[in-house]
């Protein structure tokens, strides 16, 4: 027998629903079928890691990473920074998070953004990091803008920045968004909304950290990102070699 | 002291920045390279394979802001022998490239499990990332547990590529009358 990590199940009181009406793209691309339950083995358990010589040094540094030399993107300037976690609170430690927004304007540089703020020519918009043994991460940006989009009606998205977070195994996979605490259009957002429980809404909005603000400098912002806890589960051993 | 886990929120029509930002046009961004171009290196021994597809939505239209990701064994049944990254994959779906294709080698069996691929779909619209598997029409899929777990046979055959010469077709159908069986891992 092989002592392999399992994870509690998804907690989907917490997470969305498939279908979300009032986010309209989900009514085409939601399943309607229930999704198959599987018994987690390897390839649930196990998953990808990568290792911090990947990180270049400006790769958590939005602020110049795509800006010319001796230039800054243009905005409020942040730090961004908090743990990776699971849900016993234990660190997940050398995972690997991407990270993307729009500029300090609300406007993303991609060829399908064609919202009349203007690109930034030292933004570039995404970065990455990879956590340290206690799970701790942090990279600095630029405040990203709230901006208009078309889903019906007079929809406004939350300033936000998008995360993408590896954890130790492939159950652990999660992409979410980072919201700022006050934001008014948090509760009027129909992607935000499609978490129905409002403490788990509070759990993707970050807090100023004043103590870690840098005076005439950067405020700070605190984030933490918890994953699916791990339970130690014996699976029969059907791996060659293991 | 125990913590809620964190809600997923949907990935958006601009991931592509976020992960693969040479693909979105973010040029020499982390030197260029997006991370999961290369599944295997191409010195890692097996049965190479090309294994390509589409993405549709349920009205049987294209979705061109979608993210693959790939996770498989290799040719000895291993997961990341070496640890790393070997065995994970990314792809980018736009509507230039239309679909995705990948160049792999042929994951083996693992125990009761047919050779298969582990894909993980994200894009505008999917609030939650959607977990599904890639077998192959030319493995004993007899045995394998997922597989057997699905009642009907149309919705079985959702997960199974089909071969043409080198490459192996396999559509991922978010909602309707070919929808891919998607699981709860």
């Amino acid at each position: 027998m092989t002592q392999y990590t399992s994870y509690n199940p998804q907690d989907m009181s917490l997470q969305p629903q498939a279908l979300t009406p009032d986010y309209r793209s989900s009514r085409l691309r939601s399943p309607n079928h229930k999704l198959l339950s599987l018994a987690p083995g390897a390839g649930e358990l196990t998953g990808p890691t990568f290792g911090h010589d990947l990180i270049g040094p400006n790769d958590n540094d939005l602020i110049i990473n795509y800006a010319a030399p001796g230039q800054a993107a243009i905005g409020e300037q942040i730090m961004v920074h908090g743990h990776l976690l699971d849900e016993n609170a234990g660190p997940v430690s050398n995972a690997l998070l991407e990270f993307w927004q729009a500029n300090a304007g609300g406007r993303y540089r991609h060829k399908k953004d064609g919202y009349l703020a203007p690109l930034d020519p030292n933004f570039g918009g995404c970065g990455r990091t990879i956590t340290d043994a206690d799970g701790y991460y942090s990279f600095h940006t630029v405040r990203p803008g709230p901006y208009p989009w078309p889903n019906g009606g007079n929809d406004w998205r939350p300033a936000h920045i998008h995360f993408s977070c590896f954890g130790m195994g492939w159950a652990q996979r999660l992409i979410t968004q980072m919201y700022f605490e006050g934001d008014p259009h948090i509760p009027l957002c129909p992607i935000v909304q499609t978490i129905a429980d409002p403490q788990a809404i509070d759990s993707l909005t970050a807090r100023l950290d004043m103590a870690h603000t840098a005076p005439m400098n950067f405020r700070a912002f605190r984030f933490d990102v918890i994953l699916r806890g791990k339970v130690s589960t014996l699976f029969e051993n059907k791996l060659e070699g293991n | 002291m125990t913590r809620f886990q964190s809600a997923s929120q949907t990935a958006g029509p601009y991931v592509h920045i976020g992960c693969t930002p040479s693909f979105a046009g973010l040029e020499n961004m982390y030197g260029g390279h997006d991370l999961g171009a290369d599944i295997f290196s191409s010195d890692t021994p097996g049965s190479w394979v090309t294994v390509s597809g589409r993405i549709f939505d349920g009205e049987g239209m294209p979705v061109t802001d979608a993210m693959l990701e790939f996770w498989q064994v290799d040719s000895f049944g291993h997961y990341a022998p070496q640890g790393g990254s070997e065995g994970w994959g990314r792809r980018a779906v736009d509507a230039q490239a239309a679909g995705y294709s990948v160049n792999t080698i042929l994951p083996a069996a693992v125990g009761d499990e047919a050779p298969h691929i582990n894909v993980w779909v994200v894009a505008r619209g999917v609030n939650l990332g959607l977990h599904t598997r890639i077998y192959f029409d030319c493995a004993d899929n007899e045995q394998d547990p997922v597989l057997a777990a699905i009642d009907d046979p149309a919705r079985r055959s959702s997960l199974i590529a089909t071969r043409d010469g080198d490459t192996y077709n396999f559509d991922i159908h978010l909602q309707g009358d070919k929808e891919t069986v998607f699981l709860n891992v």
